[in-house]
């Protein structure tokens, strides 16, 4: 038998690119159906309005139209669910008061709470049509006061978002030994306060949301097309929650998706709506996402306004953090957002420090904005955003180094466990290799004279670092059922090897950019040790694959992979029985070597993995009591997160005359455990990166104080990163395998984005440090605010 | 009121009656049926409906179908010759310039004319010339990286 190369590790290019590249990707709006209607939504204009009436039948009226539905149409559907209930973790140390389960109607009848809010649907034979009467829908509005700002949402006065959530507080949770932070700060010799704002982001996936719902009245089937991370999921909600119809008459299949970065996991009003809507027209309905639609409703990410505090002492050890943040929810719970600013936020504040003591307080507020969920990172961005920027604030008042504060304070190398003072147990680390690494590849000590020299010059010059670590391979089900988690957070993995040994894999990770298509497969063909050509892989499809929990927490490669490689052990187990009986050997004597089940060490007694799928299907000389077939199904629980790691630094020039920051050098150490395409986990950390540096710098989603509208409605408005704002990456890797998973892969979906952010406004505030600026409050870091800052120092 | 349009798409002629208002991306994805060419934004900043129209690469959403009657159009699905993937489509595919593919096909239209107008682009060439097209998974680097590939290939056989 031919040896075939072994793929784990090599930069094999993707598979699904021809399709790409070629304009064949199928997406969900490229999708035509007979019959097929479009449809149309009415939305709020106002941030806060109560819905007096609505006249619908100017828009029935209009040619082409077939249906028009308002909320009261809605009659037995639900509120949309969350999925994330802190409730329900009365047994864990943090919540202190419960979280205010407000409903979220597909359509609202009573009150719209932001800009989009959707209020009605019209539907019509074509998407000219359905917009057309939808403008002729007459909602009359009573307008009402509004609240957008993360800070002032529990003023006292300010607008009330909903009746059941006094003062606009959804939930107040803390974590961590209050006592012995207190205590910390009283023995700290150094002690730093600051305020520190991550702003509102749009996650701005390139592919609009979309779905076409069709619902065939003859079976009672109904399929949902839709943008979704997580089809499973997608059904699971709808069906069981919101419209209270049988799941397994349900189908719901993302097909290609473009871009996700969390946006895409959620179950949202457009989709519900279309689906019951088809069940009362008996016709399918596509609806999808203009721009616009996407900055007023597409989950927003990150809005928390944090005061911080640390306390060190003389020699630069960390002593203690005190951290309270009140974290904007938006004007409903999104399917994951209590998660996000507490269990995906609190429980990363330890970062990759020996810390004293630490204690959060996280405040969750409603406000009259777009609802707050996970986006790229989701909570560890902006725990890592806090604590590097603490760091370095640490490293200033202490006249110290930020390199040297930090190699203080690293956790020392380990396997196994790492208890923090924040409920999680890292799994392995090496944070001090991962900076060393950095700081050699850098130069660190050359840098240090060149920006004096540039300082000679009038030149702003700064460096900025990040060690940051992130939690993914997203999540042990007993874990976050503890903490409030309405599911598991498994995955499932089938494998089916055909008659003439092609293997089809299913596997309930969607990829959506991540090319699963290909890393699962160089997996199956390395451990099947068959061509990758021999290989498929599925996913996207609740009608094929058996179950899965989706793609987030940068958790396909760990938990999805492993629950594959379970599958491939069973199918190589069940081989061996049946290799064994042609071979007339006992199965434990069979070894499965190149391809082949062989006697071990006996080459010459070998049967070739295609003959051993053959004979599975066509038994005629088959093992007593074997059932035939080769088809394996496994589920995957890890039994911890994985915490990737690494340190990242940022060189930037800032202009004195514009305030223009710009990125000169990045380079970047990632460690997310064991890699199996090089090549694409460098791609998700340039791109990560990107977004990392597109909050840094640019992007911001803006409300109106007075107004409650989103002034940054457009992609004219939204400051989207492009080719020529942002630098190359020089990306290096070390690899500290995770024990969690016998594949060692931790998780790089979401590195880039979580470390960026720290290293650019560091590197910024390095620069201007010369001129006595020691932070600055908010971003994005935006000429216009840079240029203030420097002329407010020179005044 | 309809009116007539005739055009040339990937070399097949078309003709249909429109309405005046309906925009040239949407003819193309919805009558003729063409779905490489995509819809990212409304307000033309997104570049992934970029297609070539009489040889100059054009937003299709900032025209009305109705405009383009009379020209001659290459989408992404007419990029291939014979099977043959274009230079650039092959740089994309070598060296990982694309990751949810969505913005892709704007890319590589807009790098056609590129290399068209700048056989040997400098970086900064490069990047400046793709202000008009977003993508939100690459973070840029590889889809710079694929057009130098595509005019280092494109170089040697002239």
């Amino acid at each position: 038998m031919a040896t075939t190369e072994r793929l784990f590790g090599k930069s094999i290019k993707r598979r699904e690119d021809p399709r790409f590249i070629t304009g064949r990707g199928q997406y969900v709006d490229d999708l035509k159906l007979l019959g097929m209607t479009y449809a149309a939504f009415v939305r709020s204009p106002h941030a806060h309005a109560r819905i007096k009436s609505i006249d619908v039948a100017p828009a029935k009226a209009h040619p082409g139209v077939i249906a028009v539905f308002t909320g009261k149409d809605m009659t037995g559907v639900n509120s949309l669910p969350c999925g994330w209930d802190l409730r329900k973790a009365k047994n864990i140390p943090g919540v202190v008061q419960d979280l205010a389960m407000v409903p979220h109607m597909p359509l609202t009848s009573d009150v719209a709470r932001h800009v989009g809010d959707p209020v009605a649907v019209v539907i019509a034979d074509t998407q000219a049509a359905a917009i057309d009467a939808a403008e002729k829908v007459q909602v009359a509005w009573e307008p009402l006061p509004s609240v957008t700002a993360t800070d002032k949402a529990t003023a006292s006065g300010a607008a009330q978002v909903h009746g059941d959530a006094p003062a606009n507080v959804a939930f107040k949770w803390a974590l961590g030994d209050a006592a012995a932070t207190d205590a910390a700060f009283k023995n700290a010799a150094v002690t730093v306060k600051k305020r520190i704002v991550n702003q509102r982001l749009v996650a701005n996936a390139m592919e609009p949301r979309a779905c076409v719902a069709r619902f065939d009245d003859a079976t009672g089937d109904l399929t949902l097309w839709v943008t979704s991370q997580n089809p499973h999921v997608h059904r699971l909600l709808m069906c069981a929650f919101v419209l209270g119809i049988p799941e397994h008459k349900v189908r719901v299949i993302a097909p290609d998706v473009g871009g996700g970065f969390g946006s895409k996991i959620f179950l949202y009003n457009e989709e519900v709506v279309c689906s019951w809507a088809s069940r009362q027209i008996k016709r399918p309905i596509r609806w999808t996402s203009s721009r616009r639609e996407a900055y007023m409703t597409d989950a927003h990410g990150r809005d928390h306004v944090t005061d911080a505090e640390l306390a060190l002492s003389r020699d630069g050890k960390i002593l203690g953090l005190r951290v309270k943040t009140t974290a904007n929810l938006g004007a409903y719970l999104s399917t994951f957002a209590p998660a996000v600013p507490t269990f995906l936020y609190g429980t990363l504040l330890n970062g990759v420090y020996g810390i004293g003591a630490i204690h959060v307080e996280v405040t969750g507020v409603f406000t009259n904005t777009t609802a707050v969920d996970a986006y790229r990172g989701a909570g560890r961005p902006e725990a890592c955003y806090v604590l590097e920027r603490m760091v370095d604030a640490g490293a200033s008042a202490l006249k110290m180094d930020p390199a040297e504060l930090r190699k203080k304070n690293f956790i020392p190398k380990f396997s196994g466990a790492f208890q923090t003072h924040v409920a999680v147990v890292y799994d392995s680390g090496n944070y001090l290799g991962a900076f060393e690494k950095l700081l050699g590849i850098f130069d660190y000590k050359k840098f240090r004279t060149e920006q004096e020299a540039a300082r000679k010059e009038g030149r702003l010059l700064g460096v900025g670092f990040s060690t940051y670590i992130e939690a993914c391979s997203i999540a042990p089900s007993k874990l976050v059922g503890a903490l409030g988690a309405g599911a598991g957070l498994y995955e499932s993995g089938k494998v089916r090897v055909h008659p003439t040994g092609m293997v089809s894999v299913f596997t309930g990770s969607h990829a959506h950019g991540q090319g699963h298509e290909t890393t699962f497969a160089q997996l199956v063909a390395d451990e099947l040790q068959i061509p990758i050509e021999q290989v498929d892989i599925i996913h996207g499809d609740t009608g094929t694959v058996p179950f899965g929990m989706g793609t987030y927490g940068s958790r396909s490669a760990s938990v999805g992979g492993t629950a594959i490689h379970m599958s491939l052990d069973k199918v190589k187990e069940k081989g061996k029985k049946i290799a064994a009986h042609l071979l007339e050997a006992s199965p434990k004597d069979i070894e499965y070597v190149n391809g082949s089940f062989q006697v071990i060490g006996v080459p010459s007694k070998a049967i070739p993995f295609g003959a051993v799928a053959l004979t599975a299907y066509v038994p005629h000389n088959y093992p007593e009591g074997l059932e035939p077939g080769l088809e394996e199904t496994s589920f995957y629980d890890p039994s911890n997160f994985c915490f990737p790691f690494g340190a990242h630094a940022c060189v930037v020039e800032v202009e004195r005359e514009t305030g223009r920051v710009k990125i000169l050098r990045y380079v970047a150490i990632d460690d997310v455990g064991n890699v199996i395409n090089p090549m694409i986990v460098d791609g998700m950390v340039h791109g990560g990166i990107a977004q990392g540096v597109g909050q840094a710098l640019w992007e911001g989603a803006v409300y109106d104080d007075n107004s409650g509208q989103l002034v940054t409605g457009t992609m004219m408005d939204y400051a989207m990163p492009k080719a020529d704002m942002l630098p190359n990456y020089e990306t290096e890797r070390t690899v500290t395998p995770t024990p969690v998973n016998p594949l060692g892969i931790k998780g790089a979906g979401e590195t880039g984005t979580i470390a960026a952010t720290p290293a650019v406004v560091n590197a910024v505030v390095d620069a201007l440090s010369s001129l006595g600026i020691d932070h600055i409050e908010t971003m994005p870091l935006t000429p216009a605010r840079v240029w203030d800052l420097i002329n407010k120092k020179k005044a | 009121m309809k009116l007539p349009v005739k055009m040339t798409i990937n070399g097949q002629s078309h003709s249909d009656e429109v309405e005046p208002r309906l925009l040239l991306v949407h003819y193309i994805r919805e009558t003729v049926g063409l779905t490489g060419t995509h819809v990212g934004c409304d307000t033309s900043q997104c570049g992934a409906c970029t297609i070539l129209v009489n040889g100059q690469a054009v937003k299709s959403c900032t025209l009305f179908a109705v405009q383009a009657d009379g020209a001659t159009i290459t989408t992404i699905e007419g990029l291939a010759k014979n099977g043959d993937l274009h230079p650039i489509q092959q740089g994309f595919w070598e060296k990982h310039g694309l990751q949810c593919g969505f913005c892709t096909p704007g890319m590589i239209m807009t790098a056609h004319q590129m290399l068209e107008r700048y056989p040997k682009p400098t970086e900064d060439q490069i990047r400046h010339q793709l202000e008009g097209n977003l993508c939100r998974c690459t973070g840029y680097h590889n889809i710079v990286k694929a057009i130098q590939w595509a005019s280092e290939q494109m170089a040697g056989k002239k």
